[in-house]
């Protein structure tokens, strides 16, 4: 399916870096091949606050992305600085559902100083995570190579210790899983 | 971090039980993305449904739910899937309740919400360990396909090379001897003689020759037409009639009378017999294995046994040796057996404790492998925990001057006398109850005491050193 366009939304309640989000959108392209495109909405997503947490619900952003979508889109990547959570968790780093059409990525908790804070560390992190919960839309699941974007990272350190780059093993399933042959995991 | 999510090729499987739909929801979404098959369950009674149809690796419950709780899964999950890791769910983090669990069998408990890298620890934790005990799963039935035939086990040399024969034999429709003292699996053998043979989905007849008079053993082989004799109210099959098509199990062949092996040995010759009080001879498609704990090369010498039965028998000989000539094999019968008695009694039986496997391996055991079942069947009744223990055997426990080493090799006949002694006094006397701990029948056992100078209130003074 060439035909993939993938869509980068802002839409955290700072101002956007564009330089930033043009980085993620290069490498997005890069990565999975696919055209993909900045837009910036003056929308906001609203009711993902719990007020007991002070943290915004996932899924209900993710649900308001589906209801977003320009119809040219085939994926849609929201990215907010909100802290995310999903119920039964402290916090996510982002949120995506397998093969499915959106999904999001927070930058609220990519910036501690774990990899020493600089501006130019939390970047690469968010680029990262854009391919990991975009990698989950097109059905990929979590990989065993810690240096993958595709790791499953519950803590900065697992986010620094992977590179903005799927393993030949990843490439191979995401070109399965996208030209529908696939029983990329054997399942 | 390596992300183990099948074990021997399978994929591992996660239930997570909770009432609430978007706990259920989340869990799924984010255990899914690890590749593990995940399902959920709204609520207990599900939870346990799909716990009794399939097998699964973890099972993550909520511990509050309306109507059955988490506790209470907890518990059926125990009974249901003993291998299953529960892990519980809870909202606060009560010691007691988080206490309680634990004692009931659960692996952990995570309170909500949980921290993403404690809950991906935990089941990374839980994966790697399962991992390990498939693995060594798999190494004991790699073992124990390679010492079994059917279910027959044994490890030692000699039985090996029995296992070969037998297969060999299993294939032919010879008649085949197998020789040994009482309780050695002669029986066990012969019918997975017969299970491994293309008669197999024929009947598997057998017939005790020692138990019966000569004159009802015939009638019970032969059968018999309406009014052979007084009481022949009706014609009846015989068993070897009854075993047509498949394979008919001669056991105790040396104790048949003149006559009967007379008989025996056209139906041998001939595949032909006649029931009582018969006219037409009836034709049978049976192979006959035999068993004696007798010796009949002897019994032929001595003029008790007809030399061409004994030939047209002796096609196939096979000779079991007696436990106590292949100790290697008790550990490994012990693993077996506690397996088929655990399932029979319904109990949890984790093993026996080493110095427990050291008296089993040291017993004399003249009732053979049929004693080692018995004794560890009563082990399994009386053990007040699941892992058998010396106390527990009631057998007799090596005594400090036994292991001070150096000492006097003690005969065969003196261990067995004692061990005699013992259970006699164990059973206060019961002659019965002693038969039958030692598997050997009342006759060979009154023999023994004969033999030995044993009384019934054996007070065992010459071993009560
Ligand atoms: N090698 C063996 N492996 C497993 N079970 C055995 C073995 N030998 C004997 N048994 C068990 O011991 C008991 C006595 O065996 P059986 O075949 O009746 O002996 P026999 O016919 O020689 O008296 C049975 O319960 C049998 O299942
Ligand atoms: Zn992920
Ligand atoms: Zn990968």
């Amino acid at each position: 399916m060439p035909s993939d366009s993938v869509c980068l939304w802002w839409i955290g309640e700072a101002a956007a870096e564009d330089r930033v989000m043009e980085e993620a959108r290069v490498q997005v392209e890069r990565v999975f091949g696919v055209s993909a495109t900045l837009a910036r909405r003056a929308e906001r997503p609203s009711g993902t606050l719990d007020p007991r947490r002070g943290q915004h619900l996932s899924a209900g952003i993710l649900r308001w992305l589906v209801a977003m979508r320009p119809p040219g889109a085939t994926k849609l990547l929201g990215v907010t600085d909100v802290d995310l959570f999903i119920p039964i968790l402290t916090f996510v780093f982002g949120e995506a559902k397998l093969d499915g059409v959106v999904a999001v990525v927070s930058t609220a908790r990519l910036s501690g100083d774990a990899g020493g804070g600089s501006p130019r560390v939390s970047q690469a992190r968010l680029v990262k995570e854009c391919i990991h919960e975009l990698g989950h839309t097109f059905g990929l699941i979590h990989c065993a190579d810690p240096r993958c974007a595709m790791a499953r990272s519950v803590n900065l350190a697992h986010v620094d210790a992977k590179r903005a780059t799927l393993c030949a093993d990843c490439r191979i399933r995401l070109s399965e899983l996208r030209h529908g042959g696939g029983d990329a995991y054997g399942r | 971090m390596e992300v183990v999510t099948r074990m021997d090729g399978k994929k591992i499987r996660v239930l997570v039980v909770d009432d609430e739909e978007i706990v259920r929801e989340s869990l799924l979404g984010w255990l899914e993305k690890d590749g593990y098959t995940v399902e959920t369950a709204p609520d207990g009674r599900t939870a346990l449904a799909r716990l009794e149809a399939e097998p699964w690796s973890i099972v993550l419950v909520d511990l509050k739910m309306p109507g059955m709780d988490g506790m209470q899964v907890l518990e059926e999950s125990r009974k249901l899937r003993p291998e299953s890791v529960v892990v519980i769910m809870t909202a606060y983090a009560t010691v007691d309740t988080a206490v309680t669990a634990m004692k009931k069998g659960a692996y952990d408990y995570l309170v909500k919400p949980f921290d993403p890298e404690e809950l991906s620890l935990l089941i990374l934790k839980i994966v790697a360990q399962q991992a390990l005990v498939q693995e060594n799963l798999l190494l004991r039935k790699v073992l124990k396909r390679e010492y079994r035939f059917h279910d027959f086990v044994s490890k030692s040399a000699g039985m090996q090379a029995v296992f070969v024969l037998a297969r060999a034999a299993a294939r032919t429709s010879s008649t085949i001897l197998i020789q040994g003292e009482s309780g050695t699996g002669k029986e066990l053998l012969a019918r997975a003689i017969h299970t491994e043979s293309p008669r197999s989905h024929g009947p598997f007849v057998a017939v005790s020759c020692a138990a019966l008079a000569e004159s009802l053993l015939e009638s019970e082989l032969f059968g018999h037409e309406r009014g052979a004799f007084t009481g022949a109210v009706a014609r009846r099959k015989g068993k070897l009639e009854t075993a047509h098509g498949g394979t008919l199990f001669l056991d105790e062949i040396g104790d048949v009378g003149a006559k009967l092996q007379l008989d025996l040995l056209r139906v041998l010759e001939e595949r032909t017999f006649d029931r009582l009080g018969g006219t037409e001879p009836v034709q049978v498609d049976v192979r006959v294995i035999a068993a004696t704990n007798r010796d009949l090369r002897k019994a032929v010498e001595e003029g008790r046994f007809r030399e061409d039965l004994y030939y047209r028998l002796n096609v196939i000989p096979v000779t079991l040796p007696p436990l106590r000539e292949r100790r290697e094999d008790i550990p490994l019968l012990v693993d077996h057996l506690l397996e088929q008695l655990a399932v029979e009694m319904g109990k949890t039986v984790q093993g026996v404790s080493a110095d427990a496997m050291a008296v089993l391996i040291a017993s004399p055991w003249p009732g053979n492998v049929r004693e080692l079942r018995n004794v560890l069947e009563r082990a399994i009744v009386i053990a007040p925990g699941s892992i058998l223990r010396p106390a527990d055997l009631g057998l007799p426990l090596p005594s400090a001057g036994d292991t001070g080493g150096g000492d006097e090799p003690v005969s065969l006949e003196d261990v067995e006398r004692r061990h005699i002694a013992h259970v006699l006094r164990r059973t206060g006397g019961n002659v019965s109850q002693a038969a039958r701990l030692l598997g050997i029948d009342r006759v060979t056992l009154y023999n023994k005491m004969r033999k030995y100078q044993l009384r019934k209130d054996e007070e065992d003074s010459a071993a009560g050193r």
